[in-house]
């Protein structure tokens, strides 16, 4: 028998398959450093050359010196650039917050409209798909600004909705509560509730899996909460009044008003947004097979029991991924609020602050990083949230 | 280094050891394989015979323990590989066909590309092959127009297309239907007559009995024992052997 | 796809009598029982509401005649009017390059060529075009009958070869009359990027950002899905930062910064350029994710196959794993393309007059005051058409490929 040592010959590095694989890394990783090396020094001279700075964030101290139309907190022209780019954050935040509410709303409807069986219904569900999903956001935003709120009629004519809400080209009015004394107490009444509810919730459950009958613990969580709210708002002395809008001379008072930059920028949003949240409901609830439909009936469950035990939870984790990627994609298409003068963090950090202080490499890094830390956050939920539902499959 | 000697040991493994993270696969398992000469694999799932086939041509890495294959050690050379990969041929349980390519093309692809054969010559080999595997009339059909049956030969008529020394055959009958087994063991025992080397991990024990020179049984990682089929058949030594052949016969 | 109504199955077993009538249909489909019909009766008012308002509008408020007075603009911008003649001799060239690649692929005068053809004379409808445009979209409806005609009497083997090389010498050909050469007085003076606009710029900025950031994503997929960790890392790095921040951060930054970044005298100064070098860097993360779709759809056996047969992992990246990822995909892609299309309108924010561009001009003109309406409708319907028919056309390809289906 031969004597056999394979493994002890060593082949020549260049045909060594693990020297070939750590050399081609290091040849990529050199390219990409070296290009990265290239533009930073060639950035680095240019700055000192041309404008003779160092890339430094202390101008975020200095007074900003200008206005922002609208701000969810205190700001002046005189307070720091560090304070207008929070302000300008947080009106991104309310945007995406409200486009979000109301885009699942209207999206979850318009995708059951769709797949009505009653076809007049679907078809004009499916028509609002193809018209928004076809048209560029930004043209239907400045659509939406330049040929309807602006075209709104004046204050003194406004269109007046029932609520009264006042429509014209200033914005729109709607009535808004103002807090009371009674307030802080009502809040408090409202946790009790939510704390309630999380008990009366925990013990239904814990029945649910004794009995194997799953009750429908958020309908008792929702109620419960609300029964306890209505309490506090009859017992406590009117934890908050009505302020409505009413016209006089040429403005409206009182209520609240949302700028029509505001409004064009959401109601944009949203309906765009709707059309794509359509698309993935109905694919989320075309999903779940026929055949566990049929499944469902024939182990004698109801159509609701169906729909609630059975199709509901498929679909949701078919809907999830796709919708919050949806979410985050009208977070991030707030950002085209520059082009109809709504100052969120795009148009504040990106536009103003950068025009004024030639900072581009920090107001860059600033802006992107927000934008960035927000998607890769929800990113990371969403993982953790896909490895929860997976389904155990081999 | 080759000539067509009975002799000659073509496979050569000594201690060939292989770990997936902390499950040792394979224990030192040692076989010599003569040219010419047909040696099936038998025993029970995950006793790490598929991982034993798939190590002689690459598809796993042994970490311990040599394989030499007509001479050409395998090591991290990648010469060695290439050379390796294409003298052993391979034939899958899922059949593996290309299935955007034609039955043409999945078998000249190969000849073609890593052998720089002529197109026109690679086809004439292919139309060759599919006449030897007996179903030449579907060249040019998609595999997904073919029965399983005749996806399998393909495979083996693909193979074959890089004329190789050595057949590999990982469980090549256990995704078909029971009416299509035959015709895939017959074209692999014609293959067999021709002098083909071939090393087959298969559970069809009629095939072992008559066309393999050499049974292999392996359980829990290990070569538990070699011998001719009438040894295995008649007077197995081992335990583990006797029961595995009582529970599968 | 199933649609609700009407299936099949339960056409089967109605009464002979309500299977085909009118009436059956109506019963079945929109008053089947009280809640559908009550559902019914509000979507036909909200219909005739919509209806009622969008007609008032558009024949009875709408001024129109801003569209026919800036159409010049509105389809290409500032680009030299004495130079249009070489952008009629693009589109002339596109009607023959069609006309041959339709033979060359299909081989046959089917339904689609029939609506492609149709195309040029439904145009010619068009009330306010003067006699010389009707004129062209004749040579041009023209010229593709001539494409095809000569392309069938031509005899090739290759044939997807030989319409990948047509595309090619389109593509330099296109690109040589936009751009023009030699002096100023010369047959083709140069007409600077700057002056492209209008239609021309949005479909220009699209097509061009598809091509180049196809390869791109390509790479970066193939990238992601590596075994080698550095080339793994520096993917995701990439995809993942690029799908983190809006498409106008980068085209600011483009704008702003890739002069920075770059050594003096770096030839990049073009607007449009660096628009486009935005656009394509944006364009490629989106793409590497939909193409790491199709990638992983493939089994490791494909893989393994490959591996035995001695195929090299380029070999068997380009003939194995590619052809089978990218078809699995086409129809993500194609919608992301259809994105990218839309998305090409965030160039007017940087200062470049595409179509959404020119149309913010023509409302700043004091001659078109208030007709935003009219002007950014006619836009929106313009880009509609061109994305809509692309999800149309690739759905029908899909059904003809039976990609998508199990």
């Amino acid at each position: 028998m031969q004597e056999i040592h394979a493994s002890q010959v060593r082949p020549p590095f260049y045909r060594d398959e693990r020297v070939l694989g750590i050399f081609s890394q290091l040849l990529v990783v050199v390219i990409v450093v070296g290009l990265g090396l290239f533009f930073y020094s060639n950035m680095i001279t240019g700055l000192r050359e041309k404008h003779n700075v160092a890339i430094s964030f202390s101008f975020l101290s200095q007074a900003a010196g200008f206005d922002i139309g609208e701000s969810l907190i205190e700001y002046s022209r005189e307070r720091t650039y560090l304070r207008a780019f929070v302000v300008g954050l947080l009106n991104t935040f309310q945007v995406a917050f409200l486009g979000i509410i109301f885009a699942t709303a209207l999206g979850i409807v318009i995708g059951v409209m769709r797949l009505s069986t009653n076809f007049l219904v679907s078809r004009i569900a499916s028509i609002y798909i193809d018209i928004f999903r076809n048209i560029p956001l930004l043209v239907l935003l400045i659509f939406w600004a330049q040929a309807v709120f602006l075209k709104l009629p004046r204050v003194a004519e406004a269109i007046i909705l029932p609520g009264p809400i006042f429509l014209s080209n200033r914005g729109v009015a709607i009535p808004w509560g103002i807090p009371t004394d009674s307030w802080g107490a009502f809040l408090l009444v409202l946790a009790a509730g939510v704390l309630l509810g999380a008990v009366i919730s925990y013990f239904l459950r814990e029945q649910g899996k004794r009995t194997g009958r799953m009750p429908l613990i958020t309908l008792w969580f929702l109620v419960t909460v609300a029964a306890v709210g209505l309490v506090g708002w009859i017992v406590l002395p009117q934890p908050m009044t009505l302020d409505q809008p009413f016209l006089e001379g040429f403005n409206t008072q009182g209520g609240k008003i949302l700028s029509q930059q505001f409004m064009a920028l959401l109601s944009g949003l949203i309906i765009y947004t709707a059309a794509f949240i359509a698309e993935v409901v109905r694919a989320g609830i075309q999903s779940v097979s026929k055949g566990q439909r049929e499944a469902a009936t024939s182990l004698g469950l109801n159509p609701a029991q169906t729909l609630r035990l059975i199709i509901f939870p498929q679909a949701l984790r078919v809907i999830i991924p796709p919708l919050t990627s949806q979410y985050l994609n009208l977070t991030k298409n707030s950002s085209l609020a520059i082009a109809i003068g709504y100052p969120d963090l795009f148009a504040v950090a990106g536009n103003t602050i950068l025009n004024q202080t030639g900072r581009e490499i920090e107001m860059f890094t600033m802006i992107m990083g927000t934008y960035l830390s927000l998607s890769l956050l929800t990113s990371f939920l969403m993982n953790i949230y896909n490895r929860r539902i997976r389904l155990v499959e081999r | 280094m080759s000539e067509n000697s009975t002799t000659e040991e073509i496979i050569i493994c000594q201690d060939v050891c292989k770990w997936f993270g902390d499950f040792q696969a394979l224990k030192d398992c040692s076989l010599r394989v003569m040219a010419q000469e047909v040696v099936v694999i038998i025993g029970p799932s995950g006793s790490g015979k598929s991982t034993f086939i798939r190590c002689i041509n690459r598809l796993e890495e042994h970490q311990a323990g040599d394989i030499i294959v007509d001479g050409i050690p395998l090591t991290r050379d990648v010469r060695n590989i290439e050379q390796i990969r294409s003298e052993a041929g391979m034939v899958f349980q899922q059949f593996n066909l290309f299935p955007h390519l034609t039955v043409m093309e999945n078998i000249t692809l190969a000849p073609i590309q890593v052998r720089k054969m002529k197109k026109e010559e690679a086809q004439e080999t292919a139309m060759g092959l599919l006449n030897r595997v007996g179903i030449p009339e579907q060249a040019d059909k998609y595999p997904g127009q073919l029965s399983g049956g005749q996806q399998q030969r393909v495979a083996i008529a693909r193979s074959l297309a890089m004329s190789p020394k050595i057949m590999l055959f990982d469980e090549p009958t256990s995704a078909l239907d029971p009416e299509m087994i035959k015709e895939v063991l017959d074209v692999m025992q014609e293959l067999a007559e021709t002098g083909m080397t071939m090393l087959v991990v298969t559970h069809e024990m009629g095939f072992a009995r008559e066309v393999a020179d050499r049974i292999v049984f392996m359980d829990g990682g290990e070569i538990m024992e070699v011998g001719t089929p009438e040894h295995f058949f008649t007077n197995a030594q081992h335990e583990r052997t006797k029961l595995f052949l009582s529970q599968i016969l | 796809m199933t649609t609700a109504a009407g299936t099949p199955s339960d056409r089967s077993v109605l009464p002979v009598t309500e299977r085909y009538t009118v009436l059956g249909w109506l019963r079945r489909n929109l008053f089947s029982d009280l809640f559908n019909s009550l559902l019914t009766i509000v979507a036909i008012g909200f219909v005739i509401f919509i209806a009622r308002l969008l007609l008032r509008w558009a024949f009875v408020n709408a001024e129109w005649g801003v569209i026919p007075a800036n159409f010049n603009l509105i389809m290409r911008g500032q680009y030299p009017s004495a130079e249009a003649w070489r952008l009629w001799l693009i589109i002339h060239l596109l009607g023959a390059v069609v006309g041959m690649m339709w033979r060359l692929i299909s081989g046959q005068f089917s339904g689609a060529a029939r609506v492609l053809v149709a195309i040029p004379f439904v145009l010619m409808l068009i009330p306010f075009f003067a006699m010389e445009t009707r004129l062209n979209l004749l040579i041009t409806a023209a010229a593709s009958g001539v494409g095809y005609l000569f392309a069938g009497s031509l005899y090739i083997q290759r044939r997807g070869r030989a319409t990948a090389y047509l595309l090619l010498v389109y593509l330099v050909v296109m690109l040589i009359l936009l751009r023009g050469a030699g002096a100023d007085e010369g047959l083709m003076p140069p007409v600077q990027p700057i002056l492209w606009g209008g239609l021309l710029l949005s479909l220009l900025l699209a097509f061009f950002g598809i091509t180049l950031s196809f390869p791109l994503g390509v790479l970066l997929a193939l990238g992601r899905q590596s075994k080698l960790p550095a080339i793994r890392v520096i993917s995701v790095v990439y995809i993942e930062f690029i799908r983190g921040v809006p498409l106008i951060s980068l085209l600011f930054m483009g704008q702003v910064m890739l002069q920075l970044f770059l050594p003096d005298g770096f030839p990049l100064v073009d607007r449009v350029l660096r628009a486009l070098v935005a656009i394509t860097l944006f364009s490629a993360a989106y793409t590497a994710e939909n193409v790491r779709g199709g990638l992983q759809s493939i089994s490791r056996g494909q893989y393994e196959a490959a591996q035995a047969l001695g195929l090299s992992t380029f070999q068997s990246t380009i003939h194995i794993i590619l052809p089978q990822a990218l078809r699995a995909v086409i129809p993500v892609l194609v919608g992301q393309f259809i994105s990218l299309f839309k998305d090409t309108t965030l160039v007017a924010l940087v200062g470049i007059f595409d179509l959404l561009g020119i149309a913010r001009t023509i409302i700043a003109n004091p001659d078109w005051l208030g007709t935003q309406p009219e002007v950014f409708a006619f836009i929106a319907v313009l880009f509609w058409i061109f994305s809509y028919s692309m999800s149309y056309a690739s759905r029908r390809i899909e059904q003809r490929l039976g990609v998508g289906e199990r």
